[in-house]
């Protein structure tokens, strides 16, 4: 019976996930893994062992509160660092279960005390090291992306070497683990598990965090995957691997966003302070500034608009002034679209969740496979607060640190507005020759006050 | 219910694989437009591993154990809530824009 219930719970948490394939199930499937984990919480407090419902209830109801507070309260704009947290409590509770099967092996019936079954160990300890990673890694990442720790990247002198090592000594001291089965050893391979997980996100930079975020997302379903092997539980190892191939590939989708290679990325050091020799002298170069008003003539006089948005609109809340702008465009007659990179924003579909935010219909905003080939026959791109995803260096500088990139081909529009606080360079510290062109006109100020200013210029 | 462990461990591993495999396309058929979402759902499911928590939780009286599974079980509770709520305030988003945009967020 536990064995069916376990089962339809994993049923369900599949269909969860089948539901995001298109905005109109989602909910449903949000519903179903709602009623997966109901079923998979009341089936445990079904075990003849569990006795202390009060006790459990508290914890639930502690936990749960905290939680909902959490959600409800949280920006959107801030939503990677949310789930950069979540993450980290949910390796947290995986150190804290496979303690927990390592003081009562009995409660777990996996053996006794001081001789619990060599397979529990090892898979005991994997669960704990993985978990303990995803803690560390997923509490530094927070502290990242919530701006607390810089969010560049810090490297030094045989970095990669040392992880190595510490990896190599966290193997041994789990063959040491499972041969005397210490306390000891037990919590020095928590320790420097935590350790490594910081050291592994330190040297990675801001705009990496999109891939960081979902490979802290895949750890945690390998964590939840190594205490399911410990508990003989195949819920817990269906739920994990969805998790795990889940976070997976979108550090996949979001590596190649880039054009790098995961492994490129976790080494990390990437938009750091060295020297980009490949940057030319542009000083002398002529900017074409704009003001609110020349831009709003601009787009008033268009029959498309496509605007593309980076990290840059999140931070400056710009998404409902900037769905205010594309609604007067809209009653003007002019075709306004919104074109999405994968890597835009700092996790997976935050500009997508941003804009459905500020309630942009979702037909209207589109990847940038289905938009690509939309530029050469647009009018005005309107770029606000991105920069590196539209920069022409990534097709014809092979020596640019982007070169290879995909971009959102915006030069082929007739003209381009960039919104920009400074001429600083992007993330990756390339300049983006795009400012200097006579098609593009700069407006420069704080994202959210220039769509304001726009308009204000519009409906005058 | 005591099977041989390393029968167990096999069991659990071809059980691994498929779920992989399935997790594997069905994440590739979700619209890049909802991949927050995904996370946040992710999130929430994952942190099944109450159940391990409960089961460590469950005995009566007090010992370590059972201290380090009710810590478990807050700290899953934390996602699960969480992960969902976040979910369905993203979702509630997404829905299809008309012109009265009744929404509770």
């Amino acid at each position: 019976m536990v064995a069916i219930l376990y089962l339809i719970s994993a049923l369900l948490f599949i269909f969860a996930l089948r539901g995001l394939s298109h905005p109109e199930s989602s909910r449903m499937g949000n519903i179903f893994g709602v009623i997966g984990m109901i079923i998979a919480v009341f089936t445990t407090l079904m075990f003849k062992s569990v006795l202390s419902y009060y006790e459990i209830g508290a914890a639930i109801l502690i936990g749960g509160a905290i939680g909902s507070f959490i959600a409800l309260r949280i920006e959107m704009t801030a939503l990677p660092q949310l789930v950069a947290a979540f993450h980290s409590l949910v390796g947290l509770a995986a150190v804290f279960v496979a303690a927990a099967a390592f003081y009562d092996p009995v409660a777990f019936s996996i053996g006794k005390v001081g001789s619990i079954k060599t397979a529990s160990l090892v898979e005991m300890s994997i669960g704990t090291f993985i978990g303990a990673i995803t803690f560390s890694g997923s509490v530094l990442a927070f502290g990242k992306l919530q701006g607390t720790i810089s969010g560049k990247p810090i490297v030094f002198k045989f970095q990669h070497l040392i992880n190595a090592l510490i990896f190599i000594l966290i193997i041994f001291l789990i063959v040491l683990f499972v041969i005397n089965q210490s306390p000891t050893i037990f919590w020095t391979i928590v320790i420097v598990s935590i350790l490594l997980g910081f050291l592994v996100v330190i040297p990675i930079g801001g705009a990496d965090m999109p891939v960081v975020v979902s490979m802290l997302n895949s750890y945690s379903g390998w964590a939840a995957c190594g205490i399911g092997f410990t508990l003989s539980n195949n819920l817990l190892i269906i739920t994990g691997a969805l998790v795990g191939a889940s976070g997976a590939i979108l550090s996949y989708i979001m590596s190649k966003g880039m054009n790098r290679s995961i492994i490129n990325v976790v080494l990390g050091g990437f938009g750091g302070e060295q020297d980009t020799s490949a940057s030319k002298d542009n000083s002398d170069k002529i900017v074409k500034q704009g003001n609110a008003e020349d831009a709003a003539y601009i787009m008033k006089n268009a029959d498309s608009v496509i605007i593309v948005p980076g990290y840059g609109m999140a931070v400056a809340q710009a998404q409902h002034a900037l769905r205010e702008m594309g609604d007067i465009l809209k009653k003007e007659g002019i075709e306004v679209r919104y074109a999405i990179h994968p890597v835009a924003g700092r996790m997976p579909g935050h500009m997508n969740v941003l804009l459905a935010e500020a309630n942009v219909p979702y037909e209207e905003v589109l990847e940038l496979d289905e938009i690509n080939h939309d530029f050469p026959m647009t009018e005005v791109s309107f770029v606000i607060g991105a920069n590196d995803v539209t920069n022409p260096a990534a097709k014809t500088d092979e020596s640019s640190p982007i070169f290879g990139m995909p971009i959102l081909d915006v030069e082929k529009s007739q003209s381009v507005l960039f919104v920009k606080r400074s001429m600083a360079t992007g993330y990756s510290g390339v300049d983006n020759e795009l400012f200097y062109r006579d098609n593009t006109t700069m407006l420069f100020g704080d994202a959210k006050k220039m769509c304001e200013d726009i308009v204000k210029s519009l409906s005058a | 219910m005591e099977a041989h462990s390393s029968e167990v461990f096999v069991i659990g591993l071809t059980v691994f694989f498929l779920a992989c495999i399935i997790g594997y396309y069905v994440v590739w058929s979700v619209t890049p437009a909802l991949h927050s979402p995904l996370m946040g759902v992710t999130n929430a499911i994952s942190s099944v591993i109450i159940v391990g928590a409960i089961l460590a939780a469950g005995p009566q009286g007090f010992d370590t154990s059972k201290i380090f599974g009710l810590i478990g079980v807050v700290l899953a509770s934390v996602n699960i809530f969480g992960g969902f709520l976040v979910t369905y305030r993203m979702l509630s988003m997404f829905k299809k824009k008309t012109k009265k945009t009744k929404e509770k967020e």
